[in-house]
């Protein structure tokens, strides 16, 4: 076991390197800091003394790799590269544009993210796996037939109208809940309803389906059938044998998010006005606040290896055979 | 009669290559009997036809908007005609009664007075409050500047089906090298080749997208020689989300093209072409690629309704296409807050919603129809 993670973590460093050197490509070798400056300062008339005036005050007067002005060390370390980017690894994400810094910002801003995101995914997979089960038990049915075609015609339906959509009828017309906002907290709790809602709903469609596909795989088999012609209860064979043995393939696609769930979802925390991180990414975007995106795209991809991990382990969890070294 | 100036903007050259490349694999697969007859069976199931038929008027309706061209303008005599610094297409001439027939501001579909009231001087000098009546009939419709909301909608189609296709475009040599590679040739290359795409999957891909979209636009903005015209800007802005949307999007097929290539190397007569000294490259072209071909063509297909549907997301998060291009993401982004308003303008919203249904449930629909075909182990 410990030598597994002994082994995951080596090989999720490599990993974590090249995104920073990608991200770092992106941002300082194909977009110099000189534009960075510009776009911030506004204009096309901006003078030199202007830009350098910016990169200094948000540090990106530095050379790329090499500082030829830096004694020992320094001549290393005081360079963008190790400043902005290698720095991420120890959790510094460094300031904002605006002088806040960006990791207090995080640690502060998850937890909402985490509020809106987890019961959305609880719930949903929850749903999502109850109505595969039971168009599976339907199976060669009109009823399997028009929930498929129910379910393309939910998956066609781009997730903004299901924002909007269900803040106009729930929220505006119907007044059952607040069109949006956040408190921390129980006495935030009707305001969660709406976005949770909507994010289970907008994943109906594909991830329903998704799971049909792999149950009917599953009952396709001979154990299946052999199953009931011992004559155990269809819904025997479908809870125990069908859903225990789909587990592995469910596990593959569900393990691997969780830690993303920290990252929140960009467009229902704007739409809903939530204080999270998807909300801050989306602010970000829109004010091209390079440091922000960068620290993100690294958090992002850090827990992204953390949910590899995670499945590996569930893995192990969920069938004896597995054994982690 | 006036003259005009044939203008190929660069989409629109890609796309027509890319539609002679389609054109290129239907006259190959034509001589090929199995070809022929799996094309058959997406076309026999009823869904599959319907849908093919949806499809193909979009990609008119998209086709028709790629002929570009600029009108002449007056120019005095002796000099060089001048053009119009407007780029047209022929779908725009077509739709010249929608195009041209703008309004002050928002109508209702098909009604005869604007929106709201105003106060108007009548001829007997006295001053009433009424909605003035509008020039033209709509059918769906204007919006907040009185343009007709069928003429945007027709118009995004083409910024749809560009990026559901120029991104596979960009997406396809990647993932059929890399992939193909990393299972027939395996360790070293293999091992590269899987640490670059778990590196590139392991970013949120909405994050990958908008960190580069941000870094084009900076570099947009540094450089105005690139393009002369507005339209052409807009274009670039088109093509590079999709070249974005294609470098970061090869991954799940390149996966796929590697786990299958792993199992074809072993098979016999891949063995035995080996044993002849085939050389890889013919092996590849000759014995792997055309067996994995139907992950290929199920892939694109099945890849088309998402990307749709991408579209409208970045834009919304502001890492989508030029907001002066016209597609279902800016309609939707433009038309969410008009919801509010009094009396409710719902006609933009409910328009770009049955665009993009439309046209994303026929893709959903016609995927399926050749996922059918092509794969008959996939169910679902």
């Amino acid at each position: 076991m410990i030598t597994y993670l002994i082994r995951r973590l080596a090989y999720a460093l490599p990993i974590l390197l090249g995104v920073n050197l990608l991200t770092f490509a992106l941002f300082f070798g194909v977009s110099s800091p000189d534009d960075m400056a510009r776009l911030h300062l506004g204009g096309k008339r901006i003078t030199a003394e202007a830009v350098e005036r910016w990169k200094v005050q948000h540090g990106y007067d530095l050379p790329h790799f090499y500082n030829p002005a830096g004694e020992g060390v320094a001549k290393v370390t005081q360079t963008l590269f190790v400043q902005k980017s290698l720095k991420l690894f120890a959790l510094d994400f460094g300031a904002a544009d605006d002088g806040r810094d960006i990791g207090r910002e995080i640690g502060k801003r998850m937890w909402p993210s985490l509020v809106v995101a987890l019961p959305t995914f609880v719930l949903g997979l929850g749903a999502y796996l109850a109505i595969a089960l039971f168009l599976v038990f339907f199976r060669n049915t009109a009823i399997d037939t028009v929930g498929v075609i129910l379910l393309v015609a939910l998956m066609s339906i781009s997730g903004l109208f299901y924002v909007i959509g269900g803040q106009v009828l729930l929220a505006k017309w119907w007044q059952w809940v607040p069109i949006s906002g956040y408190a921390p907290g129980l006495s935030g709790l009707h305001f969660l309803v709406l976005p949770v809602l909507i994010g289970m709903v907008s994943g109906i469609g594909d991830s329903t389906r998704f799971y049909r596909a792999l149950f009917l795989e599953e009952a396709g088999h001979d154990y299946v059938r052999t199953a009931h012609a011992k004559g155990l209860s269809p819904f025997r064979v479908l809870f125990r044998h069908i859903l225990g043995n789909a587990a592995i393939p469910i596990l593959t696609g569900v393990v691997v998010v969780i830690p993303r769930l920290f990252l929140g979802s960009l467009i229902l925390e704007s739409f809903f006005g939530i204080p999270g991180l998807g909300s801050y990414t989306i602010d970000a975007i829109q004010a091209q606040d390079f440091a922000i995106v960068r620290a993100m795209v690294f958090l992002g991809s850090l827990l992204y290896i953390l949910g590899l991990t995670l499945t590996d382990l569930s893995y192990a969890w969920v069938d004896p055979r597995v054994r982690l070294q | 009669m006036m003259g005009i100036q044939p203008t190929l903007l660069i989409s629109d050259a890609v796309l027509f290559l890319l539609l002679a490349g389609v054109g290129v694999y239907v006259w190959r697969s034509r001589r090929s009997e199995s070809a022929r007859a799996t094309w058959r069976r997406v076309f026999a199931a009823r869904m599959g036809r319907w849908s093919a038929w949806v499809m193909a008027f979009f990609v008119s309706v998209g086709v028709f908007d790629s002929l570009h061209f600029r009108v002449a303008v007056e120019t005095p005599a002796g000099q060089a005609q001048q053009y119009s610094g407007e780029v047209l297409s022929v779908l725009d001439t077509v739709l010249t009664p929608l195009r041209t027939a703008s309004e002050k501001t928002y109508s209702a579909p098909l009604a005869t007075t604007l929106l709201v009231k105003e106060s108007v001087t009548l001829a007997d000098g006295t001053v009433a409050r009424l909605a003035p009546a509008i020039a033209h009939v709509h059918p769906l419709g204007t919006d907040k500047v009185g343009q007709d909301v069928l003429y945007l909608a027709l118009k995004s189609v083409r910024t749809g089906l560009l990026i559901g296709t120029l991104t596979t475009l960009v997406m396809l040599p990647l993932a059929c090298a890399l992939g193909i590679a990393a299972g027939y040739w395996g360790g070293r290359v293999d091992d590269a080749i899987q640490y670059l795409y778990t590196t590139l999957n392991s970013i949120p891909g909405v994050l990958l997208i908008a960190a580069a979209v941000l870094v084009v636009d900076v570099q947009i903005d540094a450089h105005g020689e690139w393009f002369n015209s507005a339209a052409a800007r807009a274009d670039l802005r088109l093509l590079a989300l999709c070249a974005i949307l294609g470098l970061t999007g090869w991954t799940g097929l390149a996966r796929l093209l590697r786990a299958e290539t792993l199992k074809l190397r072993e098979l016999d007569y891949i063995q035995a072409a080996r044993a002849f000294g085939v050389s890889h490259g013919r092996i590849l072209a000759r014995h792997v690629l055309p067996n994995v071909a139907h992950l290929v063509i199920i892939t694109v297909v099945l890849d088309f309704s998402g990307l749709v549907l991408a579209e409208a997301v970045l834009s919304y998060v502001g890492a989508g296409v030029d907001p002066a291009t016209p597609s279902f993401g800016n309609m939707i982004n433009a038309a969410r807050l008009e919801l509010a308003r009094e009396p409710v303008v719902w006609w933009p919203l409910a328009t770009a919603f049955a665009f993009l249904f439309t046209l994303v449930l026929a893709a959903n629909l016609f995927a399926d129809a050749v996922r059918a075909a092509f794969d008959p182990r996939g169910a679902g």
